[in-house]
């Protein structure tokens, strides 16, 4: 495990998202509501990218007729086929136990912070005033 | 000459022997058959009108077609099943048969006028009650509504479910509009409260294209197309949220045929992950729906015998629940008394005669017990 | 149908091509794009009137897709345009991401078919060939385009196939599976009998306007069952094509279906010879079963793939099929999209690769 300064977070507005190259692997990164998270960027179905994907909320009914919309921006959608995933745990809507992308944890951390300990900024140039967001892989 | 045709009337099938047929069909009434169960007004102004004189026969179903009634099936009036001496002589005898559910196809179901339909087809019920059930034990019926005007359609179930030797509610496959919109959900209602299956019959009003691309030119292209009609009221009953709405609906398709369930799972199921926020009171995969709530009389039985074909098939359905026994009598869907195909093994020939149309229909599983209990 | 029938065919494309892709959607990048290959008549009257199609809505089909232009979220070029619309990006994107030796371009745009004004149909139908050819054929060699006809006027459907036939950058003749009639109908063989004179195959993508409800059974609510209806679609096509007589008169004659899935072909296959068998004296022009048809003139693209569960049971489907009449195909950009190399769920052989891929485009096309 190894924590990885991916973004500052002045780089990513809220309900945008972006694609991060950590330790060989491609990282979608997301900010949802001012909140980072970091999925494995690979569709399981046919590969699309989903850092590219909509970010929309849950859309959920009690019954026919009735639509309720919740989770705003929490999920989501495939570019390509619509399958929708959380953001928050990789784990999609209609498959969860089977169809899902690696969920890994991502704080946000001062620069002054960054330069001492565990984390990897190689390319990353760290200013001690900023917020960065720091993937652990 | 390919596998089907070659492999016609080459089989051996399993018995039938003490089966459950859940889809036989005496002979449409003619309408002067009915006028003693239609009401003043009907009887005089169907006289009157000339309508007494009509069959009310429909495009649908040609009673004489080779598919509607097999050639050692032709009763002398040429329509076969027309007495109950031969649907006993020529079905529920050789058949073995235990019960069998009378789908009567009329005309009745598919008249503009709703009330015109309401009258015909609650004269078309008490028929069926008094010329048929009142004289053979064996017997069951559905209660035939016309599925355009749902209140009148629900005061025919109320009234008719009160006579327990009626089973289920049958419509016909295509209508004015796909079964799950919400202006049917009162039949869906009714049915479910009176604990009656609604059965879906092949047939319907033509009253537009049986296609999307047009009227076809020939009955046979029309037959095929029936599949397609049930396809799409199997997406629309699901889409709709028919059964999220009626959770303890059992719909029951009737010669619909069902190879073609597999590919429906794979593509309904594909596109529901893609486009379900359209409809989110669709919370499973459309095949899980289909296998809790849905089932299929056996025929017609479209694979090639003597192949994998339908062994295969059976594999990619993967629901031994699905298939209630049928003869689909006197139409025309196999040879001889091979209703039942060995490729279903003894196992699922059992589960297919009997266990489910009992699991299906609670009116016949309790006449059952008594059976058994004597 | 009969069991066996992987691969009768000898692939002989495997050394020239190694991915054909069946079905691309070209667009524009605004419908002025048209104006250069319409006459000032037509321009004013696309100008004034737009498209006048069999249904309500003018401006798209009638139920509203879950994203932009039906387009991949990914596929929107970055000068701007609608997905499909730029042709560097479309290269970068598709073309070259992907290897694609050859490109099917099958657009959908005005719907020339569906016009109900007869003349601006034939006016847009031949601007719309023109258009493909100046805007992709010309500059992209990889390239080929569909002759887009007006099947509701065969004759001038007719006239538009005899002046592009020359054309080799046109590979097939395209026609909309939901029309006013049936495909099969005789008012429609003049446009066989053009196809097959010159050698060219038709090609029915999913889609058309024919102003009969989009299922059997009536106007669906949701999305979700128009998309679905395509099948029913495909299959009434089929078997009016087959019980017409058609393939009887024209046996040379080639059609594929596109975009409408491939799974349901063998039960379809089967439910067909069972009912002809019983009622073939209403058909006796159909003198053999209707799947010996439907096997030998009929190809289907594999978009959007069947994902059965489990992954497997597909083998079936394509050991029924036969797997030299199955044809990649990625409908790029739209939204079901296909990717080559992820598209099948269960392991193919290098011969069944390389037909499906490749091989079987070249022997319907006549690529060689």
């Amino acid at each position: 495990m190894a924590r990885h300064v991916v973004a500052r977070v002045d780089e990513l507005d809220i309900g945008k998202s972006k694609l991060v190259k950590v330790a060989g692997r491609d990282i979608a990164l997301f900010n949802v509501k001012g909140e980072f998270f970091a999925i494995a960027n690979r569709c399981p179905h046919e590969g699309a990218d989903l850092c590219r994907g909509q970010m929309v909320g849950l859309a959920e009914s009690d019954e026919p007729g009735q639509y309720r919309m919740t989770r705003h921006g929490e999920l989501v959608r495939c570019p390509w086929h619509g399958w929708e995933f959380d953001i928050r745990t990789g784990k999609s809507w209609c498959d969860p136990a089977r169809t899902r992308v690696k969920s890994f944890d991502v704080t946000v951390t001062k620069g002054g912070a960054l330069t001492e300990g565990p984390y990897q900024a190689e390319v990353f140039p760290v200013s001690i005033d900023e917020d960065y967001v720091v993937v652990e892989i | 000459m390919n596998e089907m045709v070659r492999s016609l009337g080459k089989e051996t099938g399993l018995s039938t022997v003490g089966g459950i047929d859940c889809d036989l069909h005496p002979a449409s009434p003619a309408t002067k058959t009915l006028l003693p169960y239609l009401d003043d007004y009907w009887r005089e102004t169907f006289v009157m009108r000339g309508v007494d004189r009509l069959s009310l026969a429909m495009t649908s179903s040609p009673a004489r077609a080779p598919i509607n009634v097999r050639s050692e099936w032709k009763a002398t009036s040429g329509f076969a099943g027309d007495t109950l001496e031969t649907v006993r002589s020529q079905a529920l005898d050789p058949f073995g048969t235990r019960f069998a559910i009378c789908n009567v196809l009329h005309g009745s179901m598919i008249m503009h006028s709703d009330d015109m339909a309401a009258a015909l087809c609650g004269a078309v019920n008490e028929w069926l009650a008094r010329e048929w059930l009142d004289k053979e034990q064996r017997l069951r019926g559905s209660i035939i509504v016309s599925a355009q005007n749902a209140e009148l359609a629900v005061a025919e179930i109320e009234k008719r479910a009160a006579d327990k030797r009626f089973v289920q509610v049958l419509i016909l496959a295509q209508n004015d509009e796909p079964l799950g919109r919400r202006r049917y959900w009162p039949i869906y209602e009714a049915a479910a409260r009176n604990g009656l299956p609604l059965c879906i019959h092949a047939g319907g009003s033509n009253r537009h294209a049986p296609t999307a691309t047009g009227w076809p030119s020939y009955f046979v292209e029309a037959y095929v197309a029936q599949a397609s009609i049930f396809e799409s009221q199997l997406l629309s009953l699901i889409s709709e949220g028919v059964f999220h709405k009626v959770p303890d609906l059992k719909v029951v398709f009737a010669e619909s045929g069902f190879t073609w369930l597999p590919s429906f799972f794979w593509r309904a199921d594909k596109t529901w992950r893609g486009v379900r926020a359209e409809t989110p009171w669709v919370t499973e995969q459309p095949s899980d729906i289909v296998k809790r709530h849905v089932r299929f009389t056996l025929q017609p039985v479209e694979a090639p015998i003597g192949t994998d074909a339908l062994a295969r098939t059976l594999e990619h359905i993967d629901c031994d629940d699905i298939l209630l026994f049928s003869t689909d009598y006197p139409h025309a869907q196999f040879e001889g008394l091979n209703a039942l195909s060995a490729n279903f093994g003894e196992t699922l020939a059992r589960k297919i005669l009997i266990d489910n149309p009992l699991a299906t229909y609670s009116r016949i599983a309790a006449d059952f017990g008594k059976e058994v209990a004597k | 149908m009969t069991e066996t029938q992987t691969l009768e065919r000898p692939v002989e494309a495997k050394a020239k091509y190694n991915l054909i892709d069946c079905d691309i959607h070209p667009s524009m990048k605004t419908p002025a794009e048209l104006h250069p290959y319409l006459s000032q008549r037509w321009k004013n009257h696309l100008v004034t009137y737009g498209g006048h199609t069999r249904q309500g809505l003018a401006e798209t089909l009638s139920h509203p897709r879950m994203v932009p232009e039906v387009s991949r979220v990914d596929s929107w070029p970055p000068t701007g345009g609608p997905p499909g619309s730029d042709l560097p990006f479309l290269r970068e994107q598709h073309l070259d991401g992907l290897g694609i030796d050859i490109g099917v371009l099958v657009p959908l745009r005005f719907n020339a078919s569906g016009q109900r004004h007869p003349d601006f149909a034939v006016a847009l139908a031949t601007a719309l060939n023109d258009w493909q050819l100046g805007k992709f054929l010309e500059p992209e060699p990889r390239l080929r385009g569909s002759i887009i006809v007006t099947q509701e006027d065969p004759a001038s459907a007719v006239a538009e196939i005899n002046r592009r036939a020359y054309d080799k950058r046109f590979a097939q003749i395209l026609l909309p599976p939901r029309s006013i009639e049936p495909l099969g109908k005789r008012r429609h063989w003049s446009i066989f009998e053009a196809a097959v004179g010159h050698g060219l195959p038709i090609s029915l993508h999913v889609g058309g306007v024919g102003g009969h409800p989009a299922t059997g059974a009536g106007w669906p609510s949701y999305y979700i069952e128009e998309h679905h209806s395509q099948v029913q679609t495909m299959q009434a096509g089929i078997a009016s094509l087959i019980f017409e007589g058609v393939f009887e008169s024209f046996p040379e004659l080639k059609v594929s279906f596109v975009e409408g899935g491939f799974s349901w072909v063998p039960a379809f296959g089967w439910r067909m010879d069972k009912a002809w068998s019983t009622m073939r004296d209403e058909v006796p022009h159909v003198t053999q079963p209707p799947s010996e048809y439907l096997r030998r003139n009929i190809w289907f693209t594999t978009q959007p793939m069947e994902e059965p569960n489990p992954a497997k049971n597909l083998t079936d489907t394509l050991k029924w099929i036969g797997t030299d009449r199955l044809m990649f195909s990625t409908d790029y950009p739209h939204w079901d999209f296909d990717d080559p190399r992820y598209a099948f769920k269960i392991p193919l052989t290098a011969a069944e690769k390389a037909a499906i891929f490749a091989g079987n485009a070249v022997n319907f096309y006549g690529l060689n």
